[in-house]
């Protein structure tokens, strides 16, 4: 187990070359010098002096050729050493710090949410296979599947936030949800913990549900397919045969084998999740990564730029190997030099 | 002759019995109809929609289609002042729609769907209808050219690497994981924003960078595919009787192995569309000139109150993913005997 890790860790290494590589190329495809062209100056409000931008242009190893650029890139990233954001001048690790805990908690709630609804709608719907609450459970999942999260969020705010339709006067606002933020600007610092609670969880409410349904809507699907798959083998009958109740051989015979997919699909469901937040944190106006991500390149920042592909990167290559890891654990036939082999 | 004569009754069968399973559910029949529909709408946008007229004759001069031809003495008009500006004798045979998709009706901006602007306008004045009609252009054109384009990568790059192995395999596995590794509408929207292209270009650029971004799904695909397929008895045959390798690639392993590229091929036309959708909805995409319903559902940031431009172009966008998908289901029904 420990020199799988061992390996594994090993190869997040060349992947994390290769994520940085890729995203400094396509900045650089720009042919332009992000210190001279970029917005630095104008954004701040101030005229950049010649030394600043010689200093900056140095920071970035702009005035070497390019793969020592790079290398220079790699270097303050594995260092930490990550420089200042060019709108305000705030370091971009205290910027990261703020922003991630934002986005983390976003996607890691509408993962929850979406594994406790997903299990027994599956179990639910394979159980009545060919029924017509199956059939309509289906269908419904299958358009919710389809249905674009932009506009899903949108909706919710012209119909919920915006007071047009829906109104909660008793809320002292126009409409039912806040507009924008993960929490109020005005008085959240004098709230009680409970307070400050409940503020979060009225405004991230609708995010949350503009991005749980999409992982809802396939993991239940997989939940569905692994449950009818795994009641058509032969061990069921088994069980069945020996008299066991429907009930029992639905719940520690089928369901066990079932969740094993359903674990591993957490690897590949997390980074589609930090992927979705970047829509959902602009719909809502949430400054989570996402948020932060698309500000930095519409500036354009790209030290900002590459810094979050790296950071969000890594992350995707740890829930990744997490899903392995925890897939061995699941399933006792799974050896994992065979999982490394695959 | 008969040789192949026989081999194209067999082909023709098999392709519309597969046709025939596909539209087997009536769920599957509808989406086959709304995809017809889209197409065609997407075709005749220009006779749908058009600040010009189908046919005209104005100040005893003819016109006919002047809505695709543009004549350069009409350029000052639209629908609304040539009517104003019709003689006596003068007619015009109006399109469905009488509003082009860029045209800027100044007394109705922001209006509510009426029965002047059936759909509403947007913050401009332009038409949502019109705008409507002929942003299916966009969306098709991006789906289909984006599917070819990473069908085409993901095929030839995961056929190499499924049947020769080796170095080329781990090499692709690996760039496999590191574009895995890259959140995809982060990556999309850096290399737009870096392109940051105009007009045309743009449908192009959106199509090259989808495509450029998604190829691996099919890729890895094709690769497994390929790998069951190589091992297979008719394939050992194939070589025992000495056809080149490129002959039992082709002839052989990637017709056995393509079923479910068409699959995926499928289901990637519908996230392509519903991509291109969220990066102009993010003001990344398709620029405003053009018509995009990810464009339209971008206004609505900035006009909360504004549902006939959420309410419409979202559903447009839902329907004509779900009917991708829908087609991508029965495909797979029909291809996957795992699920027959």
């Amino acid at each position: 187990m420990l020199r799988y890790l061992f390996r594994r860790l090993l190869l997040m290494i060349p992947t994390f070359f290769g994520v940085t590589l890729i995203c400094f190329l396509v900045l650089k495809l720009t042919n332009s010098d992000p210190v001279t062209s970029s917005n630095a100056g104008a954004m701040s409000g101030h005229q950049i002096s010649r030394e600043a931008i010689e200093h900056l242009r140095h920071f970035y190893a702009l005035d070497r050729p390019w793969p020592v650029q790079y290398l220079r890139l790699v270097r303050r990233l594995v260092t930490l050493d990550l420089g200042t954001r060019w709108q305000d001048g705030r370091a971009i690790s205290e910027v990261i710090g703020e922003a991630l805990p934002i986005t983390l908690l976003l996607s890691s709630v509408s993962l929850v949410i979406a594994y406790v609804l997903a299990i027994p709608l599956g179990i639910f719907s394979a159980a009545r296979r060919g029924s017509r609450r199956d059939t309509v459970t289906t269908l419904v999942l299958f358009m919710l599947y389809s249905l674009p999260s932009f506009w899903v969020g949108t909706m919710l705010i012209v119909y919920l936030s915006s007071g047009r339709f829906v109104s909660c006067p008793w809320l002292g606002r126009p409409g039912c949800f806040p507009l924008q933020g993960w929490h109020s600007f005005e008085g959240f610092e004098q709230r009680t913990i409970l307070g400050k609670l409940a503020d979060v969880l009225w405004h991230i409410t609708l995010p949350i549900v503009t991005l749980s349904y999409g992982a809802l809507a396939s993991l239940s699907r997989y939940m569905r397919m692994g449950m009818l798959e795994n009641l058509r083998q032969d061990y069921i009958r088994t069980a069945r045969a020996k008299g066991l109740s429907e009930r029992r051989v639905y719940y520690h015979h089928a369901l066990r084998n079932a969740l094993i997919p359903i674990v591993t699909l957490l690897g590949l469901t997390l980074p589609t999740l930090i992927g979705g937040s970047v829509i959902v944190e602009q719909i809502f106006g949430i400054r989570g990564m996402g948020f932060v991500a698309l500000e930095a390149i519409r500036l354009p920042d790209y030290p900002l730029v590459i810094t979050i592909v790296a950071f969000t990167g890594l992350l995707t290559m740890i829930g990744v190997l997490l899903s392995d890891v925890l897939y061995a654990i699941v399933d006792p036939r799974i050896r994992l030099q065979g999982v490394s082999a695959k | 002759m008969t040789a192949k004569t026989v081999v194209m009754v067999a082909e023709r069968s098999s392709a519309s019995k597969l046709f025939h399973q596909v539209v087997k559910q009536p769920i599957q029949r509808a989406a086959l109809v709304v995809l017809f529909v889209m197409v065609t709408v997407a075709l005749i946008a220009d006779m749908l929609a058009s600040s010009q007229p189908l046919l005209l004759c104005f100040h005893h001069h003819w016109y006919v289609l002047p809505n695709l031809i543009h004549p350069s003495e009409l350029r000052i008009y639209d629908n609304d002042l040539l009517m104003k500006h019709l003689g006596v004798d003068d007619w015009a045979v109006l399109p469905l729609v009488p509003w082009g998709y860029n045209g800027h009706d100044l007394t109705h901006v922001l209006s509510a769907p009426d029965a002047v602007h059936w759909l509403g306008t947007d913050s401009s004045g332009r038409d949502v209808l019109a705008r409507l009609l002929h942003g299916s252009r966009v969306s098709l054109i991006v789906g289909v050219l984006s599917v070819t384009v990473l069908v085409t990568i993901g095929t030839t790059l995961g056929t190499l690497a499924g049947y020769f192995g080796g170095v080329l395999d781990v090499l692709l596995m690996r760039i496999l994981e590191i574009v895995h590794s890259i959140p995809t509408i982060l990556l999309l929207v850096t290399l737009l924003s870096v392109l940051a292209p105009e007009g045309y270009s743009a449908v192009i650029a959106m199509t090259v960078v989808i495509g450029l971004v998604w190829w691996t799904y099919v890729a890895r695909l094709i690769r497994g595919e390929i790998l069951r397929v190589k091992e297979l008895d008719f394939v050992h045959a194939a070589r025992a009787q000495g056809a080149s390798t490129w002959r039992v690639i082709f002839g052989h392993v990637l017709p056995n192995a393509s079923s479910p590229v068409l699959v995926s091929a499928t289901f990637a036309l519908a996230s392509a569309i519903l991509v291109e959708g969220a990066l102009s909805f993010l003001g990344f995409g398709i620029p405003d000139d053009m018509a995009s319903w990810g464009g339209l559902l971008n206004e609505v940031r900035s006009n909360i109150e504004a549902w006939w431009l959420a309410v419409f172009p979202g559903a447009a966008i839902f329907v004509t993913v779900t009917a991708f998908n829908l087609v991508g289901e029965g495909l797979r029904d029909a291809l996957d005997p795992r699920t027959r």
